[in-house]
């Protein structure tokens, strides 16, 4: 399982072919308070950098980008129900959705967890 | 030499206090801002609800206007009953401008034995409400602001039990009631009001006052800081409109269902700014109206989202729309052709392309909890 970041804040972990996408912890506590969520169908395809989801806070809402290209396996409908759960577990329990990638060498265009640290530490 | 990026903002007398909470700072209004603090919107805003919040409104603009014809003078711009005011009582009023749109909305006070109107605009228009009031009543009234002064609030069912303890005699002001009265210590000028919905007072204070009464209220087990989140869904939860955004220049008193700011004697009189057109309205009705919204399901719609009828037409705007944390969910104001302005009307709203379904709702959305007192 490889883990990677992006500049948009999305982790992806890869395994196989099959990449799981959520927020990070960091982007969690900017946003506050989630009370809604809205997660890509199975079977949608989904280009690099295209908007894939999105994340409601009392505030605002926020999109969530596909890191990678790839057609969406499965989304994580247990936030549907309870979206607090991105702001318990962010990086864990509260991932958005699964993406069957085209192109797993496009992962080395994202940045390591150390990259991501040094990066945040930027904004 | 190259002009910053930027524009600087300003930080009010509680910055340091505010960052030493661990709040979330943002611009709002010119003014660096906590916008919540580590314990988040949600709990914010139910804890102030449930027991007392305090939040710091110092960006607003305070302002005294002197002259023996004050009253007088301001009614040139407001329809409000300026001339009417009891001592100690403070009203709501709106600033209009020629043609009967609103510059903003404001709150005025007469102090118990002084001459001098109290006055209290928001923060994103004090610079130009206080220049168009200064240049509007040059030689009959004098405005005089008060950038010393800091200004905070405490709402909540237990605001009254907390402010007492630190200013005796608070708890005898009814709603809408203002005077001078000491806090912790500091000299203050104290009104019982506020913008959540709740009971509360809002205490003006020199700015070199502000943060020792900001801790002594905050040591208080029952206080909490709060943000301009929580803020802004108990303000919204409470249906009162958000200038800039409810209301504004383009918005006529009528079609924003805030003719009960105008007085009864002015309307008899109608001697205020675009009376003639505002009169006229008030008596045929508007075209739109502000109604409140409640969404069926969990998408919350914001400022800007349409309103649309069974067949898709669009029959109004969000001006103002969040999560309700007292509800449990999306709640919104907006404007809404007169037809489709009755409570219970179906409607949806459309996010994000798809159309969510809403009902038009009473406001407020929670009900207000004010202490009145007997005879007001």
């Amino acid at each position: 399982m490889e883990e990677r970041f992006s500049k948009s804040h999305e982790w992806v972990h890869l395994d196989g072919d099959v990449a799981t996408v959520g927020i990070t912890k960091y982007a969690a506590d900017q946003l506050g308070d989630f009370v809604f969520v809205e997660l890509p169908q199975a079977g949608k395809t989904l280009k690099e950098g295209a908007e894939a989801a999105v994340v409601e806070s009392v505030k605002a809402a926020s999109e969530i980008y596909a890191p990678l290209s790839g057609e969406v396996s499965e989304s994580n409908a247990a936030l549907s129900s309870d979206p607090a759960k991105v702001n318990v577990d962010p990086e864990g329990e509260a991932w958005f959705f699964k993406l069957k990638v085209s192109d797993r060498s496009a992962l080395q265009n994202l940045m390591t967890r150390d990259q991501y640290t040094e990066y945040v530490k930027g904004l | 030499m190259s002009m910053p990026a930027s524009p600087l903002l300003h930080r009010t007398p509680l910055y340091d206090l505010h960052v030493s909470l661990g709040a979330k700072m943002v611009p709002f209004a010119g003014y660096e801002m906590p916008v919540q603090y580590p314990a988040g919107i949600i709990r914010e805003h139910l804890h102030t609800r449930e027991h007392a919040g305090l939040f710091d409104v110092s960006h607003m603009g305070q302002a005294f206007l002197e002259g023996a014809d004050a009253d007088a003078a301001l009614e040139r711009l407001t329809p409000a009953d300026i001339a009417g005011l009891k001592d100690g009582q403070m009203r709501y009023a709106l600033l209009l401008n020629d043609t009967g749109g609103i510059k903003d909305d404001f709150m005025t006070a007469r102090l118990p034995g002084e001459s001098a109107l109290y006055l209290v605009v928001n923060a994103g228009t004090k610079d130009a409400d206080f220049a168009y009031i200064t240049e509007s009543l040059r030689g009959i009234a004098d405005l005089a602001p008060q950038p010393g002064r800091a200004l905070l609030a405490v709402q909540g069912t237990k605001a009254e039990s907390v402010l007492s303890q630190h200013a005796p005699g608070v708890a005898d002001l009814g709603f809408m009631r203002a005077g001078r009265f000491t806090v912790a210590g500091a000299p203050a000028i104290v009104s019982r009001s506020g913008y959540t919905g709740e009971d509360g007072f809002e205490i003006s204070i020199a700015a070199t006052d502000a943060e020792w009464v900001a801790r002594a209220l905050l040591a208080e087990p029952d206080v909490m800081p709060i943000g301009l989140g929580a803020r802004d869904s108990l303000r919204l939860e409470a249906g009162l409109c958000l200038y800039g955004h409810d209301i504004d220049e383009g918005t006529s008193p009528i079609s924003a269902g805030l003719a009960w700011v105008i007085g009864k004697r002015r309307k008899l009189a109608r001697d205020f700014p675009a009376a003639e057109k505002i009169m006229a309205e008030l008596f045929a009705g508007t075209n739109r109206k502000r109604v409140g919204l409640k969404l069926s399901d969990k998408a919350p719609a914001r400022e800007g989202a349409e309103i649309v009828d069974a067949a898709g037409a669009i029959i109004g705007r969000v001006t103002s729309g969040g999560y309700s944390p007292s509800l449990g969910q999306p709640i919104a104001m907006g404007y809404i052709a007169t037809e489709f302005s009755g409570d219970g009307t179906e409607v949806a709203i459309t996010v994000r392309g798809v159309p969510r379904q809403a009902v038009v709702a009473p406001m407020p959305f929670v009900p207000h909890r004010y202490k009145r007192k007997s005879g007001e």
